[in-house]
């Protein structure tokens, strides 16, 4: 299905924001064709393809807010969305943390797009599947995986003259592959903006050759290991720790980056000195949207910088309390490394544990973010700088601040995306000692 | 995860909501669609699907409507009323799947999806290695079902649930919480199926759920203390909120839970106290204890470590890519493997009343049932949808099958699984006076299990010492790990029916792209002897 242009767009958005009688409006559209093909037990299940397009406009009359959706855009429709929001503003409660919309602000447009991503098409998706599927048959094992891919835009407009619109894609590539006894198994992840970055044959091999490495795993004792954790499996620990950078949080003393006696951690050393994680729209590869879901624009901002927290995300509300600024929410994650890949971590190791993937992370204190998880699919045990043999996997209670205080070596930045997190990253892989494992698992 | 409508999270756990559907005025949420256009739209999809070589099809029209109401203190953060409404057509052509859905809801909008469901269908059967055997479900004929709520929740004027929700916050923070969250989350499933078996079911199917969350500060020492509400979300209306006192569960040490209505209030201002007085509470010694399970801790442990490995398609290997396989197989199964205790017993069970996931009909038009699935201890049995029932040697589906939304396609989902209470006379008090060295554990805290549902990590809301049959004091950074066989197998007492009630998940997510569902676990309290306690202190310096 065919987007409107992007000129058809900024009308609809005018017409609506000129439409409206309340003391402010804002319009928001935003539509998407999102693709998928899943696969299982060396056999395409499900697939399908979704296109939704979508106007969001929300109006205030002082501080009574309301919102409508619609997703017809002739005229009488638009009336309607509008007419709809106002009805509700003027019945909603007054909000005391009311903010009015954005400013106009200056968007500098960031390289989210790839035209490759947003033309594939059902072939390509099926031949995906079918060379990993084909790849893993040859070798007598068992793939089950998933594709996804995105291509939408996304437009704001509101009564203080404020405009944007941007085109996005993305697409997410994972596969698990399993020895036919159930005693391997291995993964592989890829996350991308331009699909043609994307060769499902060579990545299934990833897979594959854990999912065969796998098969006779020994058990280790519980303890605390030098570790080397892939950026997919750091990702997941990073990540978790970053939703907790809300400023509110912690000037409110419920957040590990809350003082004691009162305030937050900002400028204080909370990470080893290697530490630097950026959020930057524009950054080639790993580029998102130039504004956040407010509208509010987004900035090149360094959360940590060498170890130091150097920004705490502040809402806007947050901001006009505290006297602060408040810039765009972070849409992505990018987190500074040195240049070796694993395998070369792996080469300087004198002994210790490979994690390919960390799963089911859960909050066990919010006091000391300290998380805990499992390791799956590929985990091997180092002995002078080479992988000697698979590993049952093991459970961990380690808190990401601590394991960013424990860094024996960073390697290079990879894109990565994370199965609880929305933010595009780049992550390094990580060479850490003391990370604590609590039990053994039985998983395959 | 990007996972989409609802998502925040999850494989094969437990989800956060987010945003869902069109938004719509409040008053639209109490309208029901004319059950006869529903048919007449069901019908054409099914002619069309039979013309174009349909061996099967089902036509899913569905209303999905959620409210929520968030506050925090003395603020209204959001109140959401939305509303998803399709077409969702689902067709066997050359022994294979193929669906497709639409939000054009006239006859030519269903006939394009059934059309596109057949060449999608059509497509797949040329890769399909083996064709879809369906297990048969009789005709039912026009069939209706709603939960039997008294009020109908959308009706509640918002201004009644902002109140009560501020109320809550209030009466919390006046009980010594710093802050204070509270939320409402409503939801309505109005389900029309019709399939090329003779059957349509017109459903009206109702949850409710009333969490909150007051945290307790000490600036002084920069310490934190949350406690959750310890009630449930359940497959009732607005009555659910009326407290009546039959519906409290009193435990030795004056910890109060509830049953089928909850009185919110009461509870946000024992949480205040409690959270208070966990700010001062002893760390635990790490070691082996009896563990004591209050109904609203265990749920989460069934959900997991039972629920979910008994999903066929996640023991046969569909999910292997997301939330993953099981350990508990089908030669286990066959080689009669020790799933627990011989006092462990668990149900599945599609028609308990008030629970989330009762219905009259699954969404492949199979009538709710309720069946073992570990008896003595003994596995015995899995949960399955139609064109999986003949894997296990069955010849009728469990009625399992359950899609989020008219968008997305069915496929197994848990239905309500739950631990039997015990036969013989016991109360809480009397299991925990046998009690020498043990935690006592209530409420939903972290949780966390690997992709087989082996080796799982459980923490809570409240813990308490017992010391040679008494409890003595609060503890804190209390979790325990377990491997579920041998978990399952030192449960060693389990109390009477009196004191059976039900948790539940209102987010359990599962599947790529992932959907949500809905799901409860009723228990009544029980003991496990000799589990390994960690205890989850750190420092960051």
């Amino acid at each position: 299905m065919a987007f409107p242009t992007q000129d058809q767009v900024k009308a609809i958005l005018e017409k609506v924001v000129k439409l409206s009688k309340a003391d402010e409006c804002t319009a928001v559209m935003a539509g998407s064709t999102d693709g998928n093909i899943r696969f299982a037990l060396n056999n395409v299940s499900t697939s399908g393809i979704v296109n939704d397009t979508e106007l969001a406009v929300t109006v205030a009359y002082g501080k009574r807010v309301g919102s409508a959706t619609i997703n017809a855009f002739d005229d009488a429709s638009l009336a309607r969305v509008v007419k709809r929001a106002e009805e509700l503003a003027m019945l909603a409660p007054e909000n005391p943390e009311f903010v009015p919309a954005v400013a106009k602000q200056a968007y500098r447009a960031s390289p989210t797009f790839d035209a490759a991503t947003a033309a594939i098409t059902p072939d390509l998706r099926a031949d995906v599947a079918a060379k990993s599927i084909a790849a893993c048959k040859a070798e007598k094992l068992i793939a089950a995986g998933f594709l996804s891919d995105t291509s939408n835009f996304s437009a704001t407009a509101n009564s203080n003259g404020n405009y944007g619109y941007q085109t996005a894609t993305r697409a997410n590539y994972t596969c698990t592959v399993r020895t036919t006894d159930g005693r391997g198994s291995g993964w592989v992840g890829k996350d991308v903006q331009d699909v043609t970055q994307l060769n499902a044959d060579t990545e299934v091999r990833v897979a594959m050759r854990k999912a065969a490495a796998s098969a006779e795993a020994r058990a280790l004792e519980p303890g605390k290991y030098t570790v080397i954790l892939e950026p997919a499996a750091a990702a997941g620990l990073v990540s978790f720790m970053i939703r907790f950078f809300d400023a509110r949080q912690a000037d409110e003393g419920r957040s590990f980056l809350s003082k004691k006696g009162g305030g937050n951690k900002l400028g204080e050393q909370v990470y080893d000195p290697r530490v630097t994680m950026i959020a930057d729209p524009w950054n080639p590869e790993a580029a998102v949207m130039p504004w956040d879901n407010t509208g509010l624009a987004r900035e090149r901002q360094a959360l940590v910088q060498d170890g130091k927290i150097a920004n705490l995300n502040y809402s806007r509300f947050w901001a006009q309390k505290t006297g602060k600024t408040a810039v765009g929410q972070p849409g992505n994650l990018l987190m500074m490394g040195g240049t070796k890949s694993t395998a070369d971590l792996v080469r300087t190791t004198e002994r210790g544990i490979l994690v390919t993937r960390t799963w089911y992370i859960r909050m066990v204190d919010p006091q000391t973010v300290l998380l805990t998880g499992l390791t799956r699919d590929g985990t091997f045990y180092i002995e002078n700088g080479e992988i000697k043999y698979p590993l049952k996997n093991f459970r961990f209670n380690e808190s990401p601040v601590i394991m960013l205080n424990n860094i024996d070596e960073l390697g290079r930045p990879v894109r990565v995306a994370s199965d609880e997190s929305s933010l595009v990253m780049m992550i390094p892989p990580m060479k850490l000692r003391d990370f604590t494992f609590t039990s053994l698992s039985d998983a395959v | 995860m990007r996972r989409r409508d609802f998502l925040g999270v999850v494989g094969g756990g437990v989800v956060l909501p987010m945003a869902f559907g069109r938004l719509i005025a409040a008053e639209e949420l109490v309208t029901t669609m004319d059950v006869a256009a529903k048919k007449r739209l069901a019908d054409a999809a099914l002619n069309i699907a039979k013309g174009a070589g349909a061996s099967y099809c089902d036509v899913r029209v569905g209303r999905y409507l959620r409210q929520s109401v968030l506050t925090r203190e003395k603020t209204v953060q959001n109140v959401v009323n939305a509303e998803s409404l399709g077409v969702g057509v689902r067709v066997i052509v050359d022994g294979a799947w193929g669906f497709a859905a639409t939000n054009d809801m006239t006859p030519d909008g269903v006939a394009a999806a059934a059309r596109s469901a057949a060449a999608i269908a059509r497509a797949n059967a040329r890769q399909q290695t083996e064709p879809v055997r369906l297990a048969p479900a009789p005709a039912q004929g026009e069939v209706t079902w709603a939960t039997p709520i008294r009020t109908n929740a959308m009706a509640v004027p918002i201004k009644e649930k902002v109140d009560l929700l501020l109320s809550v916050n209030a009466a919390a923070q006046a009980a010594g919480a710093d802050f204070a969250q509270s939320t409402l989350f409503l939801v309505n499933e109005q389900k029309y199926f019709a399939s090329t078996d003779g059957t349509y079911v017109d459903q009206d199917v109702h949850r409710i759920w009333a969490p909150f969350t007051v945290t307790a500060i000490d600036r002084q020492s920069g310490k934190f203390r949350t406690r959750d509400g310890l009630s449930s979300p359940m497959g009732m209306g607005y009555e659910f909120l009326d407290s009546k006192p039959q519906d409290k569960f009193t435990a030795p040490n004056g910890v109060i839970t509830y049953g089928a209505s909850y009185d919110m209030i009461e509870d946000a201002v024992a949480a205040a106290k409690q959270a208070r007085e966990k700010l001062a509470a002893p760390s635990v010694q790490a070691g082996k204890y009896d563990l004591v399970l209050d109904p609203t801790h265990t749920f989460l442990t069934i959900h997991e470590s039972v629920g979910h490995p008994l999903e066929l398609d996640r023991v046969l290997g569909y999910e292997a890519n997301y939330a993953g396989t099981s350990f508990a197989t089908i030669d286990k199964r066959d080689a009669g493997l020790m799933y627990g205790s011989k006092l462990v017993n668990f149900v599945a069970d599609r028609t308990e009343p008030n629970s989330l996931g009762a219905i009259g009909w699954d969404d492949e038009g199979v009538r709710a049932k309720r069946w073992d699935l570990v008896k003595d201890g003994k596995l015995v049995d899995y949960q399955t949808i139609r064109d999986q029932a003949h894997i296990v040697g069955k010849n009728e589906s469990d009625g399992c099958s359950y899609a989020a939304s008219w968008s997305d396609v069915q496929f197994q989902r848990m239905p309500n699984v739950s631990l039997m209470p015990g036969t013989a006379p016991l109360s809480v008090a009397d299991m925990v006076s046998q009690v020498e060295n043990g935690v006592y554990m209530f409420g939903r805290g972290s949780y966390s299990i690997d992709q087989q549902r082996y080796n799982a990590q459980f923490g809570g809301q409240l813990f308490y010492e017992i010391k040679n049959g008494k409890i003595t004091r609060m503890l804190e950074d209390v979790a325990y790990q377990m491997r579920t066989p041998e978990f399952w197998g030192a449960c060693s007492a389990i109390c009477d029916k009196r004191d059976w009630r039900m948790g539940g998940s209102f987010f359990d997510g599962k599947g790529q792209p992932s959907q949500v569902s809905a799901v409860s676990h009723g228990s009544a309290t029980a003991r496990f002897d000799g589990v390994n306690v960690i205890n989850t202190a750190r420092s960051l310096g």
